[in-house]
């Protein structure tokens, strides 16, 4: 099962890569072999460390929602993060700190996603995350009164958007 | 009429870019300044690469040429990598500068003390 999941990831991946080099639908016979085989190496040399299940990865709900995430709320906040962090630039107004929030999230992926959200918007990037789930993060700006903030305050719809597509 | 377009793209493209260089510069520490530099360079990228995938559609679309779907299909996937890669570097980098015991500059609170 874990071979067959780096398996398709690593077909796909290749796929893509090589798109336009001939005329069976896009590829040329020998890419979509040598694609094959190199998959199938990966695949069995990762077949240990690639624990994931086949149905988590490959869930359609999942893909929908990451896709409509990146387009429409991530990039939403990656653009108020920008123009945050030029106002900050010209400026140079900042009340930096490390805190701390804790955002319940079980699984590595949905911690993952959640961490780089947090490092591509607005004024926050993540540090460190502990066996707890706990997400170190530095914030650019801290509000006073706002040392110890909720996951909410600090990243706003981020948390729950994680828990949708990861959990 | 496309050149207007692709002008706009690089030219918000490269403005962001030379945000995050003047923020390098000016942001007291290294936290502050991984701020600028993964925030921005990521976002003003975004634009640079729109602009290539933009322009190999258009190009595609006049010549019917493969090698441009090629390029564009390249060039979106520089996009993935950059904004799955960049947070996960800067993540490295705070990280191993908070390790080695380097102090946020003029921090209100620090919860990673003693923690690492």
């Amino acid at each position: 099962m874990s071979f067959t999941t780096s398996f398709l990831w690593s077909l796909i991946v290749y796929l893509v890569l090589t798109a336009g080099s001939g005329s069976i639908l896009l590829w040329s016979p020998e890419e979509l072999i040598a694609g094959i085989v190199i998959a199938a190496l990966i695949g069995y040399a990762t077949r240990n460390i690639m624990s994931e299940r086949l149905d988590y990865f490959f869930n359609p709900k999942r893909w929908v929602l990451f896709i409509i995430y990146a387009l429409g709320p991530f990039f939403l906040a990656m653009a108020r993060a920008n123009l945050d962090v030029a106002y900050r630039v010209i400026t140079g107004k900042i009340r930096p700190g490390i805190v701390r929030i804790s955002p319940n999230l079980t699984r590595d992926e949905s911690r993952t996603l959640l961490a780089n959200s947090i490092t591509l918007t607005p004024g926050t990037f993540t540090l460190e995350i502990d066996e707890e789930g706990n997400f170190y993060v530095h914030w650019i700006n801290v509000p006073p009164g706002k040392e110890k903030p909720t996951p909410e305050e600090l990243c706003g719809y981020l948390p729950k958007w994680a828990r949708r597509i990861g959990e | 009429m496309i050149e207007w377009l692709l002008l706009v793209l690089l030219a918000i493209g490269v403005s962001f870019n030379l945000l995050a260089s003047i923020g390098i510069l000016r942001f007291p520490d290294v936290y502050t300044r991984i701020h600028a530099s993964t925030k921005c360079t990521t976002f003003g990228t975004i634009f640079i690469v729109l602009a290539a995938v933009t322009y190999s559609g258009y190009n595609w679309r006049l010549t019917r040429d493969v090698a441009w779907v090629t390029m564009g299909v390249h060039s979106a996937l520089v996009l993935i990598f950059l904004v799955l890669t960049n947070p996960v570097g800067a993540h490295a980098l705070g990280r191993a500068a908070r390790k080695s015991g380097i102090r946020p500059h003029r921090a209100v609170i620090d919860e990673l003390e003693g923690r690492l």
